[in-house]
């Protein structure tokens, strides 16, 4: 089953690329720096840097096909063959490698019956090794469509794969409420919002754990000057605002006035409805 | 009299919807903002000077400084680009902030642009991270909405247009230089400076680059004072920083501290390295800094004393790996990062990274010679100061340092003929190593033809 049925750039495709590529050019003051956009937004549509999609975005930026497909092949996201529905990146490295990465990537690598960027035969997933994604902290880290799966085993790791391959909905455990197509991904990656950014948590635990363990504590950064606490932006003058008149505070290891919010455990705002809305 | 955490940036991440204006507004949202409205550029200016906030995205350049390198303004535009790229192995700090309180930079990218003369700026965050574009698109829209970006901010004759960017895979982007470059719309490789982007950054006009944390950290120092600032850290390391604890530690995650806590003091927060083991070897910042032991615990954390004690604080990413870890293994997955991520621009370090992940990866699977590791001293010898961009040096500095460190670990690789450790034993969970199973099947997957991998 190919998932990447492919249209030509032709009449009400192209004209929705058009308007979809003048917007993304408007952001910048030289209309160049809309090439990542398009290319993003092109792989939103044919699920790969197609080579239609180089000839579109050459002509709409006024550069030589050439130069677009110097910029592509810079970048791993940018794909050269069509993708498949959904990109699994297993980070392998070093850190989550060695917390199991390895494991976790062989296990997939097993399971799905390919190895790395290559795509299974129902067009489902494409999967990867991928580079430290900023999530050590919650190795070992998966990736599907970029959205975050921490704490990964090998079981956990197959069972998203396989309810991704059967169509049910994915939820990472930091992000919107389910995982999305690469292609809808792309479109958003190009600068056109989804509506979900109020989907999900705001924090996973190890990102809270450090705050946490304060608020038990009672361990605060030392007080502001106490003008500081005015909301008043008048009453505060040009230098004085700077704070460079003011006295010394207090130390570090001296316990200031509880944080706002006391010593509430604080919610991440995870069980909190996912909304759909934007 | 022990060092204690000092949530400032963190203050907020465990708030209910933590990331919308709404809850921002309910702690100091945008006050600072109003605060530097009121002031004269100049004066912001001085004050994250004065501050002695240093670069937070891992070189440690004084902030305010760096702005006040901006040539006098002409009349042109001048930009603010904001470094969301966060990618050097271990570094884990800033894509959290953004995803919990995205206004937090939002609004010290109002107030830096307000003290540099910046009416458009950016933010340039990795493509990766899908979610936490999303926040910060939308974190941008309802600051616009609010009237605390676009024209006329609050009645003061400030205009301000933010574009977030999202990147699409690449290591070296997060280099200022090759950033700019990306953000034109070009391959991501490093620039020749001088001319330094304070005189020719972004179009060839005046530009900041700024980490996301520095930016992140400028509402705080306007809103509370420069003396509060620099009531927290050391003399030359002002402040609090965030940091960043991964691997073999019981809870890892992040930790908001002062600059000059030291990892015992840390460890203890997170519980210790993971029972029944003891620590090995660690990363004070990062995959680019060189490697510490046990015996550099009590080293304070900040830049000057993580520097005399022989690495950098670099994005005080820590990277925790306890007795079970083989060093040669942790250094050649390094090694094979900064090869695929070297540009290729500069030869040192573009054949230099091939051949040091080759003579590695034949080491570490006992094929290696007592010679491989002269040669790969050599290697590095050629590469540190001679690389065109920071990447070829960062690419050296665990390998340098670990044979310095674990000289008869990689001997022991080349005599016995094997790697002596078992990877199980490192795991989280544990596993059969698929080279220790029976039934390994053939793989038949179609090759999708990952463009730069
Ligand atoms: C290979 C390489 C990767 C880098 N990656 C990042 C990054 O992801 N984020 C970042 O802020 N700085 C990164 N830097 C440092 C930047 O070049 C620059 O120093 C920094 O963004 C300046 O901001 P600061 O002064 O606020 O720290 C990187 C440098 C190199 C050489
Ligand atoms: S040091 Fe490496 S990454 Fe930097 S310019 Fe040279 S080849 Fe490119
Ligand atoms: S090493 Fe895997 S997320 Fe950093």
């Amino acid at each position: 089953m190919a998932t990447t049925a492919y249209e030509p750039y032709e009449g009400t495709k192209l004209e929705r690329l058009e308007r979809d590529a003048a917007q993304a050019m408007a952001r910048y003051p030289d209309t160049r720096s809309a090439l990542l956009p398009l290319l993003h937004l092109v792989q939103s549509e044919d699920g790969y840097v197609s080579p239609d999609g180089i000839a579109f975005c050459a002509r709409q930026l006024g550069l030589t096909t050439a130069e677009v497909s110097a910029v592509a092949t810079f970048y791993t996201q940018y794909k050269r063959h069509p993708n498949g529905e959904y990109t699994v990146g297993v980070c392998t490295n070093t850190l989550c490698a060695i917390m199991g990465g390895d494991a976790i990537f062989d296990e997939l690598s097993e399971h799905l019956g390919v190895g790395h960027d290559e795509t299974t035969e129902d067009g489902k997933i494409t999967l990867e090794r991928v580079e430290c994604n900023a999530a050590c902290d919650y190795a070992p880290v998966m990736m599907v469509n970029w959205e975050f799966f921490d704490n990964q085993t090998p079981d956990s790791a197959t069972q998203v794969v396989d309810r991704l391959r059967s169509g049910e909905p994915v939820a990472p455990t930091r992000g919107a409420s389910s995982v999305c197509s690469f292609k809808a991904m792309s479109r958003v990656l190009a600068g056109f919002p989804d509506g979900r950014a109020d989907e999900g948590v705001g924090a996973g635990e190890a990102t809270v754990v450090g705050r946490r363990l304060a608020r038990e504590k009672g361990w605060t950064a030392p007080a502001g000057p106490a003008s500081a606490e005015s909301t008043d932006t008048e009453a505060s003058s040009a230098g004085q605002a700077a704070g460079m008149t003011r006295g010394r505070d207090s130390s570090v290891d001296q316990p200031a006035a509880p944080p706002q919010g006391g010593t509430q455990g604080g919610d991440t705002g995870r069980g909190t409805d996912a909304s759909k809305e934007s | 009299m022990s060092t204690t955490l000092s949530p400032v940036l963190s203050d907020q991440w465990d708030a209910e919807r933590s990331w919308t204006l709404a809850t921002y507004e309910q702690g100091r949202g945008y006050r600072a903002l109003r605060t530097a409205l009121g002031m004269a550029p100049a004066d912001v200016v001085t004050a994250v000077k004065d501050s002695g906030l240093r670069g937070r995205g891992g070189a440690g350049f004084p902030t305010g400084l760096k702005w006040s390198f901006l040539p006098q303004p002409d009349g042109g535009p001048r930009y603010l680009v904001v470094n969301a790229d966060e990618s050097e192995p271990g570094t884990c700090k800033d894509i959290p902030l953004m995803m919990a309180t995205p206004h937090l930079l939002v609004e010290g990218v109002a107030i830096t642009s307000f003290a540099i003369g910046c009416t458009h700026a950016f933010i340039y965050v990795r493509g990766e991270v899908l979610h936490v574009y999303r926040r910060l698109l939308r974190a941008v829209e309802e600051a616009y909405a609010a009237g605390h970006l676009g024209k006329n901010i609050h009645g003061s004759g400030f205009d301000l247009d933010v574009t977030v960017h999202a990147g699409a895979g690449a290591y070296i982007c997060g280099e200022e230089t090759a950033l700019l470059d990306s953000l034109e719309g070009r391959r991501g490789q490093p620039r020749l400076k001088p001319p330094f982007p304070a005189v020719a950054g972004l179009y060839a006009r005046p530009t900041v680059v700024n980490n996301v944390e520095s930016i992140a950290s400028v509402p705080s120092i306007i809103d509370r004072g420069v003396d509060w600032f620099r009531s927290m850290g050391t003399e030359k390391s002002a402040g609090f920083g965030i940091f960043s604890l991964s691997g073999h530690v019981e809870r890892p995650g992040q930790y908001e501290a002062p600059l000059g806590i030291t990892l015992r003091e840390l460890l203890d927060m997170a519980g210790g390295v993971r029972g029944g083991h003891e620590l090995k070897f660690w990363t004070p910042g990062g995959s680019s800094t060189p490697l510490f032991t046990a015996e550099h615990l009590d080293v304070p954390l900040d830049y000057e004393s993580v520097g005399a004690a022989g690495s950098m604080l670099g994005t005080r990413a820590l990277q925790i790996f306890d007795d079970s870890t083989c060093v040669v293994r942790a250094i050649t997955r390094w090694a094979e990062f900064y090869a695929h991520e070297s540009c290729g621009k500069c030869t040192p370090c573009r054949e230099g990274t091939y051949w040091l992940k080759q003579i590695l990866a034949r080491i570490e699977h006992g094929r290696g010679t007592m010679e491989d590791l002269d040669t790969l001293l050599d290697v590095c010898d050629n590469i540190l100061g001679r690389a065109f961009c920071a990447l070829g040096d960062g690419a050296t500095s665990t390998i340098t340092s670990g044979i310095a460190l674990f000289r008869e670990e990689f001997e022991a690789h080349i005599t016995g003929g094997a790697c002596p450790f078992d990877p199980v034993a490192s795991a989280k969970f544990d596993y059969t190593p698929r080279n220790r199973r029976a039934d390994v099947h053939a793989l038949s997957g179609v090759a999708a033809g990952t463009v730069g991998a």
